[in-house]
């Protein structure tokens, strides 16, 4: 759009036609400040705060209404605007309870900050203030009305951001209130985006209310350890008797993939972490029971009879299974440790998606990829199969705003009537079980059309009819056809060669990219980083290990054993040893405990679930939250994981590996390539309880120059990722700062195919998440959380 | 229903069927119905338009905007449909007129909606009644549907060729919902709260489409400007103040009641002289000179013509046409609360000067009239009022902060009257009655 000139407070702006006025003074660094009006929401008009005088106009006018205009001169700042700006704030304290030593908001509200700004410490009035009990309107949602401004930002962001539309107002005049959808509670999506956009203490966390003064806290971004979207939250921390304690999740500064936007799990369901039944001590087995012991005792045993294992039986009778929940640096060392110290390739994980096989489609395509923040910006969006609203919430969220906003087209298709089809252009239901043929259908087999179709009278929805676009599936596809730009978005219900037909497809349309969906915080970068029996980190074959041969000193050469085909194994006598790093396979595959009971498991948890009750020794683990590294979204986002809390007695899955190779005898260094630098940082410092980034260590860790003299830092194995996983080669220094980086998806792996059974989509819902969900109190609290079935054991 | 007065000096136009059964549609057919419509069927778009403009008809709803130059606003051509709304949500305190053209003489109203639709190119008009006005939302809807019966709406009325429908709908008694982008948002379903403007109704307006929207009385008063031709009509009153007016008279008066007198008609004259002046003998004390929101005028300033320019010169506004006349009896800080109790009632809520203003205003005024003032309340409501007075999202909050400032300025020993535990004056036996309903 052409540029307009305005002038504010004397200055030249330059905005694009259509800038509003109160961004155009952003722009250019004047503040004029606001309550209602919320970039990217509708605009209200209703706080009066933004009022300034606009030349030609005999009143004050709403900059955030008024539309800038060539040669307009606005004034911002004089008696009269601050007059009216001190005279809406004391309006505002008049019936507010002022109750700021026991808010929540209190340091962190905006009517403060405006009262501080603009006066009004006189009070003019001396009649009793208006007064409404507080409300509890979920067990995460507490709205305290006499705090409220009406701003209704709430009723905003529940409605055109969340598409749920749980708030409103009721009454009239003085009497309006804010009011949940079901009378006196609010059944929702449980976001809390109405509580993170509250300017005020009007709307607060369940989780978090009462429990510190936020100046008591640290502020630690890092990345949820919930679901594949990779949200970055900021986790408040206090110290606590057994070290530091999360009390909140936020996403503080907006920053991030996900801008506002965190869902119930990123924002309350970090409670996992100080559950009574976690342990926090190791545990051998004893007699048959599991006893406490020492770390010494622990790592001893370990040692001895992994290394026994190795050389009486050689290292195909050891299997390793890996996390979608721990770091790439512990994803890679484990994979590393595996094969050159257990001298094995059996190395599996839980596959929520088959990503070799998205690799190998891609192949010589490593920037079709599309990141999270495209899905906000792309004209044409085709959604194949998940629920994005249940799974992916962020990822609806880009799309819903990317409609709402930008006019996107989205294109569905589904079996289910899932929630997106509010916001689509097209949709397509096909019957469930279909979505392979549809993705054949795509690139051209006509001869599937006729299976397509949905059978009559079956699915959820049976016997509704509902008149919105039912296009033939022919129709559908030349209408995608026509599309530009095109992101294809697709679940795991697509595998195998299904994927190589989308991806051809898409080739045929000018600027496509694709998206794969998988289930966890890093279910892309264990897949990423080689936790395959055949495949080494970046998707290299092993038959094609060069680069890794080299650099490691050896990697066996055969393809190791799948999951299912470890379990056959055990059950034969033949596994020896089984070292399970923060999974729990027998509870998720309801593995036959009996299997395992002629080998020697030790398992890397924080709770006693299915697979650590039945090892021979437990290690208590930290989580996602009390450890660094990072994390690789489902769509190739690189992000940082920083340390926020500790739980005294446990360790990280990166020094514990570690420290069971140095008990086993192996060169740590050839493990991690630590030591490099200048001085000595023993443990493992990084991030821990130190607060936003420190610019300093961030340039010297971007540069390479930071110590690392710690085999337990996990910077030292990011450097040799970046040098030897295809894709990798982000910007350190970017990354650090905190900023997502794009990787790409270089496809090397040539067997498309292998294995696509043992994709196991989680299914997890908005308030479930694996075996994390089963121990958050939050996430089971909530009364929409119907499943009684957890999703994942 | 209320009986009907009258006055020599009266000139009627509008209230020309007031008492004369024109509900009936062959009696309204007889006293010239539908007559008008027929001409404007053969006077094109641009000729309505020209005729109402240059008959100086100017909003009765209160804002006295020209009704010519508002139907002109409405684009030709449109991708959505063009709408015609009658605002019948008359709610201003000391209003009662459009009551009286709906009891009276509904076919006007529907003549002037066919007429508005004719101008600006639309096929659909509502009529908006006030939620309170029961009674007359079943007068309209038998007038409705006589004119369904003969034809004069619906398809082809008249045989023209042209399609119009009318849709009446009730409100749901929200003072609010007069102002038209918040009756706009209550026809459409919604919470009564006005819309952010730009853009105008006439370009988006009711479901989007361009929209005019009119007070019942201007709608009423095109049928006959199109039969007597805008000359005629500009002649009636004083330059740009074409036409006449229907003047509510309340208050204290001889003989209160709905007068249609010429614009420009001096307000003293019709006080003493229409209204029939103050019973038993008594001073005048002030003058509301156009419904509640219309800052007050005293006894000594009342010698102004009654047009809307000559009004807005003397300070206050010619409103909606209610003349409140108060003697010397009245407690103005009673009335001054009296005022703010229906605006604090009333405010949307919308917005935080008029939600949170009225509401100070109404608390601050019940402790002072019962004597539990301050000097510095004084000052206190009059800068709360200058903080609300042009920064609200609508009007509703200046026509609760214009009386008020009027009121203090203007009688402001009668507040100070009521300082240090007095209690008011003006209460027999020095009871001051409860105030707190």
């Amino acid at each position: 759009m052409a540029d307009v000139n305005i002038t504010v407070d004397g200055k030249k702006v330059t905005a694009p036609a259509g800038t509003l006025l109160i961004e155009a003074c952003k722009s250019v660094g004047i503040e004029v400040p606001s309550f209602c009006y919320y970039p990217n929401l509708s605009l209200q008009g209703a706080c009066r705060m933004c009022l300034v005088k606009v030349e030609k106009m005999p009143k004050l006018q709403t900059a955030c209404t008024t539309v800038i205009s060539e040669g307009m001169i606005a004034i911002t700042d004089s008696d009269e605007v601050r007059q009216a700006r001190k005279g809406m704030v004391e309006l505002l304290l008049g019936n507010h309870p002022l109750d700021c030593p026991v808010c929540d908001a209190g340091g962190e509200c905006e009517l403060q900050d405006m009262t501080f700004s603009y006066g009004a410490a006189e009070s003019k009035y001396m009649e009793p203030k208006n007064h409404k009990e507080e409300q509890q309107w979920s067990p995460v949602v507490y709205f305290d009305r006499p705090r409220c401004i009406l701003c209704y930002r709430c009723v905003r962001v529940c409605g055109e951001g969340m598409d749920v539309w749980a708030l409103g107002v009721q009454n009239r005049g003085v009497g309006s209130i804010i009011a949940p959808n079901k009378e006196d509670h609010l059944e929702c999506e449980e976001c809390g985006m109405c509580i993170d956009i509250c300017p005020v203490g009007a709307l607060t966390s369940g989780a978090y209310r009462y429990k510190t003064r936020p100046w008591e806290m640290n502020h630690v971004g890092t990345t949820c350890a919930h679901c594949a979207d990779g949200c970055k939250t900021t986790l408040g921390v206090r110290r606590s008797e057994t070290g530091m304690e999360i009390v909140r999740g936020d996403n503080r500064d907006k920053s991030g993939i996900n801008g506002d936007f965190l869902c119930i799990k990123g924002r309350y369901a970090f409670d996992f972490a100080n559950r009574e039944d976690r342990f926090v001590q190791p545990l051998i087995r004893k007699d048959g029971q599991l006893a406490p012991s020492t770390w010494e005792e622990a790592f001893e045993l370990i040692g001895k009879r992994f290394k026994e294992a190795r050389e009486q039986h050689g290292g195909q009778a050891i299997g390793v299974v890996g996390s979608n929940r721990t770091t790439n640096e512990e994803n890679y060392l484990l994979q590393k440790f595996a094969r050159v110290v257990l001298q094995t390739n059996n190395i599996d994980h839980h596959r929520t998606a088959d990503f070799p096989a998205f690799a190998a489609a891609l192949r010589g395509k490593p920037e079709s990829t599309a990141s999270m923040r495209d899905v906000f910006n792309a004209p044409a969006i085709l959604l194949i199969g998940n629920d994005p609203t249940e799974q992916h919430p962020l990822m609806a969220w880009q799309i819903r705003n990317n409609v709402r906003l930008h006019r996107a087209k989205l294109y569905v298709v589904n079996s289910r009537d899932i929630k997106l089809r509010r916001q689509a252009t097209g949709f397509l239901r096909i019957p469930k079980g279909a979505e392979g043929r549809f993705a054949a259908f795509l690139n051209g087999d006509d001869s599937v059309a006729e299976n397509l179709r949905p059978v009559a009278g079956t699915g959820a929805d049976a016997g509704e009819s509902r008149a919105t676009t039912q296009t033939t599936p022919a129709g559908f596809r030349d209408q995608l056809r026509s599309e530009q730009n095109l992101i294809i978005i697709f679940g795991a219900e697509i595998r195998g060669g299904d994927i190589a037909s989308v991806v051809k497809f898409g080739s045929g349309i000018a600027g496509a990219k694709f998206l794969y969906l998988a289930d966890y915080a890093n279910s892309r970068g264990a897949a990423d980083m080689g936790l395959y029996p055949d495949l080494l980190p970046g998707y290299h074959p092993i038959a094609d290990s060069g680069k890794f041969h080299q650099e490691w000193g050896g990697v066996p050469q055969t393809p190791g054993l799948t999951l299912p085909e470890m379990v056959d194994s055990a059950r034969s006598g033949k596994l020896k040893a089984l070292y399970v790093v923060g999974t729990n396979p027998v509870g998720r595959f309801d593995i036959d405990p009996f299997v395992f009971s002629q080998s020697f498991v030790v398992v890397q948890d924080m709770f006693l679930t299915e697979t650590a009750s039945l090892a021979d020794v437990v290690l208590p683990a930290a989580n996602a939250y009390e450890k660094s590294g990072t994390f690789t979204n489902t769509c190739g986002d690189l992000q940082l994981v920083k340390k926020a809390a500790e739980v005294s007695g446990s360790k990280s899955d990166f020094e514990m590996i570690v420290r069971i190779a140095d008990a086993m005898g192996a060169d740590v260094h050839k493990l991690v390539p630590f030591g490099r630098g200048t001085a000595a940082d023993m443990g493992q410092s990084r991030g821990a309880q130190s607060g936003e980034a420190d610019r300093h260590s961030v340039w010297l860790e971007a540069h390479g120059l930071e110590p690392k003299m710690s085999p337990f830092d996990p910077m030292a194995i990011l450097d040799e990722i970046q040098r030897l996983v295809p894709g990798y080669e982000v910007s350190r220094m970017n990354l650090l700062a905190g900023n997502d980086q794009r990787t790409s998806l270089v496809g090397r792996a040539s067997g498309a195919a292998q294995n696509p059974e043992l994709i196991a989509p989680a299914n997890d819902h908005l308030f479930s998440s694996g075996t994390l969900g089963r121990y958050s109190r939050t996430l089971n609290s909530v009364m929409e959380n119907h499943d009684q079935q957890p999703a994942e054991f | 229903m209320a009986d009907l007065v009258s006055h020599p000096d009266e000139v009627r136009v509008v209230s020309r069927r007031f008492g004369m059964g024109a509900t009936n549609l062959d009696r309204y057919l007889e006293l010239d119905g539908y007559k008008a419509v027929q001409k404007a069927l053969g006077m094109g778009t641009d000729g309505i338009v020209n005729e109402v403009k240059n008959s100086g008809l100017r909003g009765r709803g209160g804002a006295g905007f020209s009704t010519g130059m508002k139907w002109s606003f409405v684009p030709k051509q449109a991708s959505k449909p063009k709408y015609v709304l009658c605002n019948g949500d008359e709610s201003e305190p000391g209003t009662c007129k459009d009551r009286l053209i709906f009891e009276h003489d509904p076919h006007a109203v529907i003549e002037g909606v066919v007429i508005a639709g004719l101008a600006v190119g639309s096929h659909t008009g509502y009529i908006y009644v006030r939620g309170e006005y029961r009674y007359l939302l079943d007068i309209m809807q038998k007038a409705i549907a006589d004119a369904y019966v003969r034809g004069f709406l619906g398809k082809n009325i008249f045989g023209s060729g042209y399609d119009f429908d009318v849709y009446w709908h009730g409100g749901a008694g929200a003072y609010e919902v007069g102002e038209e982008s918040a009756l706009m948002e209550s026809l459409e379903g919604k919470r009564g709260i006005p819309r952010i403007r730009p853009p105008f109704p006439a370009v988006v307006g009711l479901w989007g489409g361009p929209t005019v929207i009119n007070n019942a009385e201007t709608l009423a008063s095109v049928p006959h400007i199109i039969l007597g031709g805008a000359e005629w009509y500009a002649s009636l009153g004083p330059p740009k103040n074409g036409g006449t007016r229907l003047f509510c008279l309340s208050g204290h008066l001889k003989r209160p009641g709905v007068y249609e007198l010429p614009m420009g008609y001096n307000l003293r004259k019709m006080i003493f002289e229409v209204g029939g002046g103050i019973p038993d003998g008594r001073a005048l004390k002030a003058v509301v000179p156009g419904g509640s929101s219309t800052p007050v005028l005293k006894s000594d300033e009342i010698d102004i013509a009654m047009d809307f320019d000559s009004v807005a010169k003397s300070g206050s506004m010619l409103g909606s046409g209610g003349v409140v006349v108060l003697d010397e009896t009245t407690c103005m800080v009673k009335f001054a609360l009296r005022t703010m109790k229906f605006y604090q009632h009333e405010s949307c809520g919308w917005c935080i000067p008029c939600r949170e203003g009225t509401d100070w205003l109404k608390k601050t005024l019940i402790r002072f009239h019962a004597g539990g003032g301050v000097n510095k309340d004084i000052d206190n409501m009059y800068y709360l009022s200058e903080n609300m007075l042009g920064r609200t999202f609508c009007p509703l909050g200046d026509a609760a902060a214009m009386p008020t400032m009027a009121f203090i300025k203007k009688f402001r020993k009668e507040f100070e009257d009521h300082l240090d535990g007095k209690p008011c004056p003006f209460e027999k036996a020095g009871v001051v009655e409860s105030v707190l309903a």
